[in-house]
């Protein structure tokens, strides 16, 4: 294949068009009649010049450069590379969807609210929550409105006092940095030999300036933490809130909710769990549930029902505020709630019951040649240390890029940061047996090439459009915009 | 079996033997008795294609949408024309199913796109630099007074209150949390006042935020508020940017402009009720260390090969964690490919065309609407594509009328400025033709 490589301003040409507008049907009275000059910009925009086949064959042609679901099995742990259905791609894009404005009147708007609302119960009824806001953009910003609910509880309690957010050494860096924007300092406290929240270093971090603990359950080892009861009477004896990152929520739906553990406040990563697509980094959405004792919190607005049908309620008088333009990721909320439609409650605990089963089968089929830290049943997910030959040259790194050669996205690597060469995978329930299969087969190879020869797997990839991009020139001789 | 779910009760026995387990259930015994739910979820079971599709399309059928209406209602989400081309392209699966492109051997379709969406930002707005996107054009607002504050390491943001009210809502629900003191500039005839500005800013001042086209669709004069922006020592002077403006105003690089942010819905996203939508930033040299989110940079492989790689990530939440510059991982990458399209189709002559007939249509609108005295400009300022009328009748009985004529009238002013109580705010895009400006003004008239 014709290896492409052009940006799409090296295809301007002057005098290409790849629009038409309607002719003006208003008086064309000069500008500068309407807005002073001062104003306006004489010089020409610098913006190319493409017909409409440039721009069609351009963006197909990145489009080849690009590996996604669709292309092939994706296992990025932590990351919930599921199947994205394409009904929910539809559902999104209809005209009484897609073409609803904000601010229309309630009476427009009745089908927009009523999903809303539909999908707000669904997710609380999967989380043990009691009520959800549907606001937050992304998993991130989800954190951040949860962890400003756990402030404003504090706060009104008359105990700001509480500055510590504590979060565990295998916690996702967004945690860390959530709490941190939200003007916590952060106590880390490391895991045990098994993964597990260490319950004695709990105890000892835990005291009057605790405000909370952020935890993934599931976490990123892919562990159900089974001192889960423990751990949140732990925190709650001391005056704090747990806060739950749904990011691996794709293991335990149907069998178990973070309400029920004694979560207060959740997240659940929409773009993960619920099959809404990644989009090449977002857009995703964070709906956040609470407890009944953190609704008064929640952003405004909520949606509600009665008589006359849904309605936008404001009044909340505790509310952290706004989080976010208007009411959240609309066209995303559509393409989830699509989905938890069409699997059904029965779906969705099946669904969890084939990504734990498909993670659990690749990992006993790749023991004896990886090292396994940590040997258990795992859900969702599970972390490799890198060859089982410890003496091996080769790195993780090596073994994520010979992966590519063989046409798979490799899993995620170095993360979390407990494990030395850490290697997630995460194959999802959406995957065959004949896939995980093949994987396996290809991991498998891998661990023989290291041995046999591994200068080759070092210098991988081999058949990739571009190998091993320079990063550190990048962050170096920074270029950032095409300058011609 | 459900079509997203492949193994089948043979592969499941298989998969179980090799683990060593007897059934599924053994795989979830490591969850404790009593967290675990012992019943099962109450929500309906699984439905057919069918099924679904009739049931919600039900549901966007109790909606009005605006493609049977003719709407005049703007207000931070804006009814332009979008090239047929997006959804074709963004609708490529190697695009909308893949992850954060951080394998860049089997990603660079990702990564260049983010590289020009990058470079088209940076030149539309003047600036030196641009991120890969944030979430909307409140939260990038938002990010900018963080940012601010980090840099100059103080904590006061003036925000003018011509800035679109949720915006404002936002910074003081981030604000709260990071004790930032935020304090609002009055609007004078529709413009932020510049004379209380100048009594505001200090050396304790991290920010100064304005929006031009600002709420009321009036053009601020951002050179002169740039100027008493930066009597303040390291004040960063951040302007919120309608991008189809820049299509003929002046880029706010050369007003001096220190941060660019904005909504870059306009840019080929459909309204959708409100997201997802596109923020993004745009910065000058001396910010480029501090900006929050992802950002492509251009580099070569081990061929010497033209690629292009997620870079200065150590500014990240995944590597510098509780010292990050922002929490943010997932942005909106999926609408700033749209957002390119965008602009690349339109390209240099389409960007001015669109702005150009925006204006000169929402300013026949205007004339049209106080030609007869019944309604009044609420302010008498340069404006884009959106300007304030007001009249003795109430902005809620106006639009009831509208309605019932298939319009969608304005925007009500009196909901967020109750000393602009009936004033309402007029969107008019180069989507409107002159018989629909007409229609609205005669019935208008007839109230």
């Amino acid at each position: 294949m014709r290896n492409y490589d052009k940006l799409i301003f090296e295809l301007s040409k002057p005098g290409r068009k790849a629009y038409m507008l309607p002719p003006m049907d208003v008086e064309d009275v000069a500008l500068d009649s309407l807005i002073p000059g001062e104003f306006i910009n004489e010089e020409d925009l610098q913006l190319p010049e493409l017909t409409e086949v440039d721009v069609i064959r351009h963006y197909t042609n990145l489009s080849n450069k690009n590996y996604g679901v669709d292309t092939g099995f994706y296992p990025l742990g932590s990351c919930t590379m599921k199947y994205n259905p394409k009904i929910n791609e539809d559902t999104a894009r209809y005209d009484g969807f897609a073409n609803i404005h904000p601010l229309q009147s309630a009476d427009c708007i009745q089908g927009s609210l009523q999903l809303l609302h539909e999908l707000e119960q669904s997710l609380c009824e999967i989380a043990g929550m009691d009520r959800m806001t549907l606001q937050p953009a992304a998993g991130a910003h989800g954190e951040l409105t949860g962890i400003m609910i756990i402030k404003a509880y504090h706060e009104k309690n008359g105990e700001s006092h509480r500055n510590k957010i504590i979060v565990p050494d295998s916690a996702h860096g967004t945690n860390p940095a959530t709490a941190g924007m939200a003007g916590y300092k952060i106590v880390e406290i490391k895991s045990t030999k098994d993964g597990l929240v260490d319950l004695d270093a709990l105890r000892a971090a835990v005291g009057d300036d605790t405000a909370g603990l952020m935890l993934t359950n599931p976490n990123t080892l892919g562990i159900f933490d089974k001192g889960i009861k423990e751990i949140a009477s732990i925190v709650h004896e001391a005056g704090g809130l747990l806060y739950y990152d749904g990011a691996n929520a794709n293991a335990i739906m149907g069998h178990a909710r973070p309400g029920d553990m004694g979560f207060d406040v959740v997240h659940f990563n929409l773009h993960k769990t619920f099959s809404t697509p990644h989009g090449g980094g977002g857009p995703g959405s964070g709906p956040v549930g609470v407890k009944k004792r953190l609704i008064e919190f929640l952003p405004v607005p909520m949606v509600e029902k009665n008589e006359d049908g849904y309605y936008f309620d404001y009044d909340y008088p505790n509310s952290i505020g706004k989080v976010k333009d208007f009411y959240g990721h609309f066209g995303i909320l559509v393409r989830a709630y699509t989905y938890i439609l069409t699997l059904g409650g029965d779906g969705l605990k099946r669904a969890s019951e084939m990504a734990v089963l498909n993670a659990n089968y690749i990992c006993s089929q790749l023991k004896d040649y990886y090292h396994l830290p940590i040997d258990t049943i795992y859900k969702h997910e599970f972390v490799l240390g890198g060859l089982k030959d410890t003496l091996s040259e080769v790195s993780t790194l090596d073994i994520a890029k010979r992966l590519l050669d063989l046409g798979y996205h490799p899993p995620t690597v170095y993360f979390p940061l407990i494990i030395n060469q850490a290697i997630m995978i995460e194959p999802t329930e959406t995957e065959s047996k004949e896939t995980l299969d093949e994987f396996i087969q290809a991991m498998i190879q891998i661990s023989k090439e290291a041995a046999s020869d591994p200068e080759m797997v070092k210098s991988a990839p081999h058949n990739t459009i571009v190998r091993r991009p320079n990063e550190v020139k990048a962050a170096r001789d920074i270029i950032v915009k095409y300058e011609g | 079996m459900h079509p997203y779910i492949a193994n089948t009760p043979e592969d499941i026995q298989e998969m179980l033997k090799a683990i060593g387990l007897e059934s599924v259930d053994q795989l979830f015994d490591d969850i404790p008795k009593d967290v675990h739910l012992n019943r099962e979820i109450d929500l309906p079971n699984a439905k057919s294609e069918l099924e679904v599709t009739n049931y919600l399309k039900e549901l966007a059928d109790k909606n009005c949408s605006l493609s049977k209406l003719t709407s005049f209602l703007g207000a931070g989400a804006y009814d332009h024309y979008i090239p047929s081309i997006i959804n074709h392209i963004i609708s490529r699966s190697e695009y909308y199913t893949s992850y954060t492109p951080y394998q860049p051997e089997i990603s660079q379709g990702t990564l260049q796109y983010i590289f020009e969406f990058q470079t088209l930002i940076a030149n539309l707005t003047g600036m030196d630099s641009a991120n890969a996107s944030l979430y909307d054009g409140g939260t990038a607002i938002v990010e900018a007074a963080l940012m601010a504050a980090a840099y100059s390491r103080k904590d006061e943001i003036i925000i003018s209150r011509s800035v679109k009210p949720d915006a404002r809502k936002i910074l003081q629900t981030y604000a709260h949390v990071q004790n930032l003191k935020v304090i609002e500039v009055d609007v004078k005839d529709g413009v932020t006042d510049v004379e209380a500005l100048e009594g505001l800013v200090n050396d304790n001042t991290a920010a100064v935020i304005v929006q031009s086209p600002n709420f009321f669709g009036i053009i601020e004069d951002l050179k002169t508020i740039g100027e008493v922006a930066h009597r303040g020592k390291k004040t960063t002077f951040v302007a919120a940017v309608d991008p189809i403006s820049l299509g003929i105003l002046k880029k706010p690089g050369d007003l001096g402009v220190d941060v660019v942010v904005g909504e870059g819905q306009a840019l080929g996203i459909p309204v959708s009720f409100g997201g997802p939508y596109l923020g993004f930033m745009a910065v000058k040299n001396d910010y480029i260390r501090k900006i929050p989110g992802r950002i492509v940079g251009q580099t070569e492989d081990l061929d010497g090969k033209r690629s292009f790689v997620l870079t200065l990530t150590a500014r990240e939440q995944h590597i510098r964690r509780e010292k990050a510059t922002s929490n943010i991982c997932s942005n909106q990458g999926l609408n700033a490919l749209a957002a390119t399209i965008y602009m690349v189709t339109l390209g240099k002559e389409g960007l001015r065309e669109v702005a150009l007939q925006s204006t000169k249509k929402a300013h026949y609108a205007y004339e049209q609407m106080i030609k007869s005295g019944k309604f009044k400009p609420m302010f008498d300022k340069p404006f884009f594509k959106e300007f304030a009328i007001t009249s003795d009748l109430k902005p809620a009985d106006i639009n009831a009328v509208l309605r019932e004529e298939m319009i969608i009238g304005g925007y009500d002013l009196g909901l967020e400025y109750p000393e602009f109580e009936g004033g309402v705010l007029y969107a008019v895009t180069e989507k409107r033709t002159k018989d629909e400006i007409d229609k609205l003004t005669s019935v208008l008239e007839g109230i």
